[in-house]
């Protein structure tokens, strides 16, 4: 049943592709949650507007109609609208960027909600001394607010990406050459899908396992000088 | 872009959205049973038990629902002979059955996890006011633990319940016609891209903030006993 | 000031699309890669196939440097509209509801679509035959507007991403006959587990469904290239190329008459 039939280097590289556009839509999650989480918390009426609008669209859509949208959809739209302007662009992102781009874009909502629960969990009176102290804005997030921040969102975040990296199996749709694809590559090749899809589910299982416990050991990192009660 | 067009595909969409909250519906209802042994054998002390669970929700949480599909369906088809002689061919052989299975399966794994927390997190002093009067076994479980655990999941629960409806969207790709797939089969006729796509969009965000409002009023009515407000 | 600062940065956030210039050095030619013999991926991840090499054979003719996406079947017409390739050299008939959408170079081959089914089968090609049965096609596929329009009423119709899905959900028996391009079935029954099926019924070539042949999918827009598309497809038919890369997969003519 395991004869794998050459499949199996085909496989692997699919495995580094997944981790790679996993870990780029991650990025780009983290800085889209982070400026979703400022918005939200913003005094102004446009910005927390603009931010809800984005979590609530993004999070209310299936990922696969979303994957879709921006990859076949938006570029056509763009263009659509660009020629009755009377100019032509092309918008050519390659399935790779289509794909953590849409990832990035809906893990980022849900970033979003992290961070802000995070930035709010950490107590008005520490800006508002550090405020006292003359400290400008700016040094109060990257020295006050953004480190507590961080550690507080870190299990959140760890749930994102492990949602995240099991998204990446979509983008298969879009013929990004990661896991899944190389998958039903060999199973419509040898005609054994079992072993295929079942080997694929193993390199997603061991891809968490890995993530779980990395993410045991940053948050004990995290949590190095503060009390444990 | 045209838009009212698209009207005209409305009623198709709709059949497959109908579709779509078929097999969620019926797919949790099932998860939702299961999913009530599954958590108790997670946390029972007895390996035997423990460890079987323990399993499952591991694979079934640890890897794409995509890839369980995939393999549920497509994969029981490498086994078709065997399945044939055990009898279960007839209900593998079926797209929506293997849609409904893997679905089940999945949102067991997750509900069960949602159970294990809400369970552990019912307070110590009910459990001892429940033995207090008596109760033990099932009873305290029926009577005590079971109906706080739920109302502590149900928050976590409502979330399941969105998740799950916006996977299903991934059995177009086994090819049945839910609201994905009819919006699939239509761009593939029409090629009217992002107007089929957003109104698809559209559509599904309406059913998840319906079922978002939906949840609102349930947990309301069941913490009602708990508000402070007058 | 702090308002517009928001705005500007979440707006960045939500649209970091890369938009480049349209400059094009280089020619993209889309295809599917699920459709053997005429183009799949190897397992070194190549694409290979017919498709493919003809392909080439035509951008060294218009001297042009060429390369390759892929694309899922249904989202070939989209993808090219969407400006993610030039052109489309994926085995695609040429029809007149796809005409509408996307302009045609001269056909470079034709094919009729057969019939399959498991051997001991006695299923016939015919509407009393058929009723009832579950026929696997490709969707968005001249296959499938056959099916549909031939024997839509009396049959039930699978319709599938790929035609590799079609073919093992025919082995699982989820469908009882696939309906497909006769070139890609005999390529499929000469395959391990396609021993226990066999064609079956006429060849079926009615220029309603199986159009013009297959040719070359471009934008509307895109008249020049049409134009060289149709000079290098003449020049490889008359220098050998073409025969050469026919001779390599297939011991019949494919081009027709």
């Amino acid at each position: 049943m395991f004869d794998l039939q050459g499949y199996g280097p085909s496989l692997l590289a699919g495995a580094s592709m997944t981790i790679a556009v996993g870990l780029s839509a991650m990025v780009m999650a983290c800085i889209l949650g982070l400026v979703g989480a400022w918005a939200k918390l913003s005094a102004s009426y446009t910005a927390r507007a603009t931010a809800a609008v984005y979590t609530t669209v993004i999070r209310g859509t299936p990922e696969l109609i979303l994957l879709l949208l921006l990859y076949y959809g938006v570029p056509t739209l763009v263009q659509d609208l660009a020629s009755l302007a009377g100019y032509e662009i092309i918008l050519n992102f390659n399935p790779f960027l289509a794909g953590a781009v849409t990832l990035g874009l809906i893990y980022g909502a849900f970033a979003t909600e992290v961070f802000r629960g995070a930035f709010e969990a950490i107590p008005r009176g520490q800006t508002e001394a550090a405020q006292a102290l003359g400290m400008s804005r700016f040094r109060v997030a990257v020295h006050i607010t953004l480190p507590q921040a961080m550690r507080i969102a870190l299990p959140g975040l760890g749930n994102v990406w492990m949602i995240l990296i099991k998204a990446t199996a979509l983008v298969s749709i879009i013929q990004l050459d990661e896991v899944m694809r190389k998958a039903k590559i060999a199973a419509g090749a040898t005609h054994q899908p079992f072993t295929f899809y079942l080997l694929a589910s193993f390199i997603f299982l061991g891809i968490t396992l890995i993530s779980s416990l990395v993410q045991r050991q940053l948050e004990k990192k995290a949590h190095r000088g503060v009390g444990q009660a | 872009m045209n838009f009212t067009t698209m009207l005209e595909y409305l009623p198709q969409m709709l059949d497959g959205a109908w579709l779509s909250l078929q097999i969620t519906g019926l797919s949790l209802f099932l998860g939702f049973l299961l999913a009530i042994p599954v958590s108790l054998m997670r946390l029972s002390h007895l390996a035997a038990l423990r460890l079987p669970a323990q399993l499952y929700m591991f694979y079934f949480r640890g890897t794409p629902l995509l890839v369980q599909l995939f393999l549920i369906y497509y994969g029981s088809g490498q086994f078709r002979h065997e399945l044939e002689q055990i009898g279960l061919w007839a209900f593998f052989r079926d797209a929506w059955f293997c849609a409904v299975f893997a679905l089940t399966l999945n949102a067991c794994a997750y509900t069960a996890e949602i159970f294990r927390g809400a369970i552990l997190a019912v307070p110590k002093s009910d459990i001892q006011a429940g033995k207090a009067f008596g109760m033990s076994g099932l009873l305290l479980f029926r009577r005590i633990i079971f109906p706080k655990a739920l109302r502590i999941a149900l928050p976590s629960y409502g979330n399941e319940v969105i998740f799950l409806l916006q996977a299903s969207s991934l059995v177009s790709i086994i090819t049945l016609m839910d609201l994905t797939g009819v919006a699939s089969r239509l761009v593939a006729k029409t090629f009217a891209v992002y107007e089929i796509y957003i109104l698809t969009a559209a559509i599904y965000i309406a059913i998840t903030y319906m079922l978002v409002v939906i949840f609102k009023l349930f947990e309301r009515i069941l913490n009602k006993h708990l508000r402070t407000d007058s | 000031m702090k308002t517009t600062i928001n705005a500007v940065l979440l707006i960045t956030g939500l649209f970091i699309f890369s938009v480049s210039a349209a400059e094009m050095k280089t020619l993209r030619l889309g295809t599917e890669g699920a459709y053997a013999p005429f183009n799949s991926v190897n397992k070194e991840g190549e694409l290979v196939g017919f498709d493919i090499e003809i392909g080439k054979a035509l951008c060294t003719e218009m001297k042009v440097k060429c390369e390759w996406v892929t694309s899922d079947w249904d989202g070939l017409i989209p993808a090219l509209l969407a400006k993610k390739f030039d052109a489309i050299v994926a085995s695609m008939s040429i029809t007149e509801e796809r005409k509408q959408k996307i302009a045609f170079t001269s056909k470079y081959y034709t094919t009729p679509g057969r019939f399959v089914r498991m051997k001991g089968d006695a299923v016939e090609a015919s509407k009393e035959s058929l009723k009832g049965k579950v026929i696997g096609v490709q969707g968005g596929t001249i296959s499938e507007n056959f099916v549909r329009g031939e024997f839509g009423e009396v049959v039930d119709i699978k319709v599938y991403g790929t035609q590799d899905e079609a073919n093992l959900d025919f082995m699982a028996g989820r469908v009882d006959v696939i309906f497909a391009d006769s070139v890609v079935l005999v390529d499929f029954l000469k395959s391990k587990s396609g021993q226990q099926a066999e064609l079956f019924g006429p060849s079926f070539t009615e220029a309603k469904y199986f159009g013009e042949g297959i040719g070359i999918g471009l934008r509307k827009n895109d008249q020049a290239l049409l134009e060289a598309f149709n000079q290098a497809i003449d020049a490889i038919r008359a220098n050998g190329t073409y025969q050469k890369i026919n001779a390599k997969y297939f011991d019949f003519d494919l081009f027709g008459e």
